[in-house]
């Protein structure tokens, strides 16, 4: 076993000396392999990032929603409808909710007006996201007047503006009074938006949401199971497009890799030819060229996933945001926590080192069965 | 399902691997046909360059086969937040009957490629490569069940279709919802217990025996395959339940997860290893009366019982500390 490894070391130093002595050649596929790694682990640095950010809202969000369906289209809660919801065993909290978007055509981007169920805003006030405040030129202290869909005009002082940290979900979020709600959008008291459940059993989410679509056939439930499987998907969805269309720069890789190992230079192929000729076989050739695409393939990976994290978490994604972050005036501006995933090193590793290692196996053989006399004579 | 970034790498991984061994196949059927060791003729000189280009290209492919199954495994797994009732691996691989059959197979060419490692591994250090016509055969017989294993892969991953919001959630839970089965089937504890110490501890002692006596090489292959199966069933069954401290959980893939400390790899890799030791150990017997492999065979067959009988007894002994180190309290008295 030790003289195994002392073969190897001595294999690899080798290696390195002989990789050294051509700088120009192998930092040129160096330099295109970090491109290609760094593409493709940005890619999937920021989706698992931006998968594992909504899972992490989606925690706080209830279990149920359940809306009313009128001709298909979403539609008020009626009066009377909570009340009958409470026989539904496994259904710890229910409330009613309010919610709504308004356009503004100051800054020509839509808020959502919401009324808190904790700690409720006194009447006449507004609590803003930071976004919106900053679109607005908004203060503590301010006067803002929204002028509602039945025309009239409504004057509202800013009394408190939300932490930045939670801008993902409130960028455009405005909390207020629920009599104030009622009053701009005209909606009559004991009716609501939609209503939440909590449910404490997981287990137990699907049946209840099983009994309330039978019980009420005119809503429909809404799974936070369901919310969160669906983004997954979507990310998935994306990220898979990306890397699809990516396969096309790994093919071109694995033909510039091909050319590469197979264009073998005069002085490299004599070499190979004197190496043969004081005693190397060609199994040892082709443990030589193993560890040179091996020392290679780990260089331009470490590399490679060191810029793509920092591209990712320290720029956040400059390149890739149009792409795959959606759009919106009043777009959040967020930092993406750093995490970094197991499974998706392994999967990344399969789209850049194994088409690699394909792409060289042939040419490497093909040098290594190189004939001493013919190169050297 | 396709575009997913785990399920494009697998897909690619069996393409390129089958692609690999199908354009290989016609020079190892040049080699079966025309082999011949004591022949100076240029064809012979080619056939046995061509045999450096095919061993190394069959090792990649294996290799890859290796780390492929673990990237299914864990795929599976990453996907059971997308369709209804799945927990875990086991309720992907429910979603459709292609499922466990491709995992099988998997596992299966995992097996059968490790022998062939071995063989070659073999055949190379005797002076006269004794075994070339034998080894291409086998791999001509290994193709095919590859490409089932790529095909059922394939049918897999077509057949999945993630449960995502309907415009409509309500008609979700008003027709019957098909979900999924989140469990495997398991067979008693107490009988499975017992089979499971007695399969590991045959499995040990024949590995142990042949190092001592070099005698009995096909039981040592024999008791390592059945001591895989039974091994299988003893984790579904109860090694599981201890883990997971929780009389029903019967899953062998949860314990891969950072949520029980990786233990399923302290469990798996002994497991294998030890399997494909013992395997191999049986799948070199057959050669030993070749000439140039009289010495070279029993030596390292030697070897490999070794390591079979090490891996066997670290598994059961990381087995019965998972057990005894458990609060859960399955048999009682």
């Amino acid at each position: 076993m030790n003289a195994w490894i002392a073969k190897q070391q001595y294999l690899i130093d080798f290696t390195l000396s002989s990789l050294a002595r051509r700088k120009a050649k192998n930092l040129g596929l160096l330099i295109v392999y970090t491109l290609i790694v760094f593409l493709l682990a940005s890619v999937m640095l920021f989706t698992h990032a931006l998968r594992h950010e909504a899972a992490h809202v989606l925690d706080g969000a209830p279990e149920v929603v359940l809306q009313r369906m009128v001709a298909g289209r979403h539609d008020l809660i009626p009066p009377g409808y909570l009340e009958r919801l409470g026989r539904i065993r496994g259904v710890q909290n229910k409330e009613g909710r309010l919610w709504g978007y308004y356009y503004d055509p100051v800054v020509k981007a839509n808020y959502t007006f919401m009324v808190p169920n904790r700690e409720p805003v006194p009447a006449g006030t507004l609590v803003v996201g930071a976004a919106l405040a900053k679109a607005r030129g908004l203060a503590v202290g301010n006067v803002i007047s929204f002028r509602s869909y039945s025309g009239k005009l409504f004057g509202f002082s800013v009394a408190r503006i939300l932490s930045p940290d939670t801008e993902l979900v409130s960028a455009d979020l405005v909390l207020l009074n629920e009599g104030d709600f009622r009053n701009f959008f005209e909606i009559a008291p004991g009716y609501f938006t939609d209503i939440a459940l909590s449910v404490a059993n997981p287990q137990e989410v699907r049946n209840v949401a099983t009994k309330l679509a039978q019980q009420f056939p005119d809503s429909r439930p809404i799974l936070r199971d369901e919310i969160l499987r669906t983004y997954e998907s979507i990310f998935n969805w994306r990220e898979g497009i990306v890397l699809a269309l990516a396969s096309l720069a790994i093919l071109a890789f694995a033909i510039f890799a091909w050319e590469k190992a197979s264009g073998l230079s005069a002085e490299e192929k004599r070499e190979i030819g004197i190496l043969k000729a004081i005693g190397w076989e060609t199994g040892d050739v082709i443990k030589m060229k193993f560890w040179e695409g091996a020392l290679v393939s780990l260089a331009a990976f470490v590399f490679g996933y060191v810029l793509a994290y920092l591209h990712v978490f320290h720029t956040s994604a400059m390149l890739f945001t149009p792409v795959l972050k959606g759009w919106a005036v009043l777009y959040p501006h967020f930092d993406l926590p750093p995490v970094i995933d197991g499974f998706q090193v392994a999967t990344l590793f399969f789209f850049t080192v194994f088409p690699y290692a394909a792409a060289t196996l042939v040419p490497i053989w093909r040098a290594a069965i190189t004939d001493p006399d013919s190169v050297m004579r | 399902m396709i575009f997913q970034p785990a399920i494009i790498a697998l897909l690619l991984a069996s393409l390129v691997c089958v692609g690999l061994l199908v354009v290989s196949a016609p020079f190892a059927f040049d080699i079966i046909r025309h082999w011949n060791i004591r022949s100076g003729s240029e064809r012979q000189l080619v056939l046995e360059r061509r045999t450096y280009l095919l061993s190394t290209l069959l090792t990649f492919v294996f290799a890859t086969q290796l780390v492929a199954l673990l990237l299914f495994v864990f795929n599976a797994d990453k996907m059971s937040s997308m369709f209804v009732g799945a927990m875990c691996a086991v309720g992907t691989l429910n979603v459709n009957v292609f499922g466990f059959p491709a995992l099988i197979a998997q596992i299966v060419v995992f097996f059968l490629a490790a022998n062939w490692l071995v063989i070659n591994h073999v055949d190379t250090r005797a002076h006269d490569y004794p075994l070339v016509r034998i080894k291409y055969i086998l791999l001509l017989a290994l193709l095919p069940l590859l490409l089932v294993a790529a095909v059922l892969q394939l049918r897999y991953f077509l057949g999945l279709k993630a449960d995502v919001i309907t415009s409509c959630c309500g008609s979700l839970f008003s027709e019957e919802a098909p979900g999924v089965t989140g469990d495997a089937a398991a067979s008693p504890p107490l009988p499975t217990m017992i089979a499971f110490y007695v399969a590991l501890a045959l499995a040990a002692g024949a590995g142990l025996f042949y190092r001592l006596r070099k005698r009995g090489a096909y039981f040592v292959a024999l008791f390592s395959g059945a001591a895989f199966v039974v091994a299988m069933a003893g984790i579904l069954s109860f090694v599981s339940l201890y883990i997971y401290e929780h009389p029903h959980h019967h899953c062998p893939f949860c314990v891969l997860k950072p949520e029980y400390h990786y233990q399923g790899y302290w469990l798996y890799l002994p497991l294998f290893i030890g399997t494909a030791a013992g395997l191999g150990v049986g799948a070199i017997q057959p050669f030993s009366r070749v000439p140039s492999l009289t010495v070279i065979v029993p030596a390292f067959a030697r070897k490999l019982a070794t390591l079979a009988a090490v891996m066997w007894s670290l598994f059961a002994a990381v087995a019965s500390f998972m057990i005894l180190n458990s609060r859960l309290v399955l048999l009682e008295g």
